[in-house]
């Protein structure tokens, strides 16, 4: 596949970090590793690092959607760190801007989530 | 200066890959910018889906069909599959529309198409199939470029 997927979990924050292309293919798998993920250890934050993320079309969007539905119901929220401006075009069009938070680094995300 | 090339492949999810390389690889020779380039592989990855996901329900022993073409002007992209077709094509381009919601499906895919081209034109017979065509401008951006 057109990607490369490293995960980590520290305490209830799962950060997702993309390399490659998020399209249908990836987006089928990885939203039940991902769902498994957010039940098994009590996630409440997502933080998807996209700075090595080049290619995204709108199975992402219903992909991020999908989990931003699955953490609303535990009061979570997404952040997303480091868009390349080809990306945010599709985070803008599709308005995921509105539900997701936006940071320009994961250290950054995770201030935030402490302050919340 | 004319171009064009016409591909088939089995309606396996795996292959839209496939179908955007094919496309960026098409379209190098025309030197367009980065951002161009991209919007292309974005629409080609929206229709090519839609034919696998919708149109051939994932049966994978189906065909897509894909022909690119470019004259001085435009950029054409045609995706057509032999599937379910579209009942009503006007409801199905609207935003927010998809009859697979409950799958994790957006209801974008024809927005983002409509956005990133110029021109978007589907056709569509019920247990026929669906034909999509876009027409993308390029001789004003490629000179914007080189300025
Ligand atoms: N090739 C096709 N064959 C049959 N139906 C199609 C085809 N393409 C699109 N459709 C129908 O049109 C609807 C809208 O398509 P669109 O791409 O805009 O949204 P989606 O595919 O449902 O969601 P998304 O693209 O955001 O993942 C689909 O839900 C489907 O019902
Ligand atoms: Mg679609």
């Amino acid at each position: 596949m057109a990607i490369n997927i490293q995960m980590a979990i520290r305490k209830n924050i799962l950060f997702v970090r993309l390399k490659g292309e998020l399209d249908q293919a990836v987006t089928e798998k990885l939203k039940i590793r991902i769902s498994e993920l957010i039940d098994k250890y009590d996630i409440k934050y997502l933080v998807f690092n996209l700075a090595a993320l080049n290619f995204m079309d709108s199975s992402g969007v219903g992909f991020i959607i999908g989990r931003y539905t699955q953490l609303k119901k535990r009061n979570g929220k997404i952040i997303v760190c480091s868009m390349n401006p080809l990306i945010e075009r599709i985070f803008n069009l599709s308005g995921l801007k509105k539900i997701c938070s936006v940071t320009t680094t994961e250290l950054e995300a995770e201030k935030m989530v402490e302050v919340a | 200066m004319y171009n064009e090339i016409k591909t088939s492949f089995l309606a396996k999810i795996e292959n839209v890959t496939l179908a955007r390389t094919i496309g960026v690889a098409f379209l190098v020779n025309l030197d367009l910018p980065l951002n161009f380039v991209n919007e292309v592989k974005t629409v080609i990855s929206e229709a090519v889906t839609n034919a696998i996901v919708h149109g051939c329900l994932s049966a994978e022993n189906k065909f897509v069909q894909m022909n690119l073409s470019y004259d001085d002007v435009n950029v054409y992209i045609e995706i057509i599959d032999d599937g379910i077709g579209i009942e009503d094509v006007e409801k199905a381009k609207e935003p927010l529309f998809s009859t697979k919601l409950e799958e994790e499906r957006a209801g974008l895919g024809f927005t983002i198409m409509e956005v990133f081209t110029d021109k978007l034109d589907v056709k569509s017979s019920v247990n026929k199939g669906t034909k999509v065509l876009m027409v993308k401008k390029y001789s004003e951006q490629a000179k914007l470029s080189q300025l």
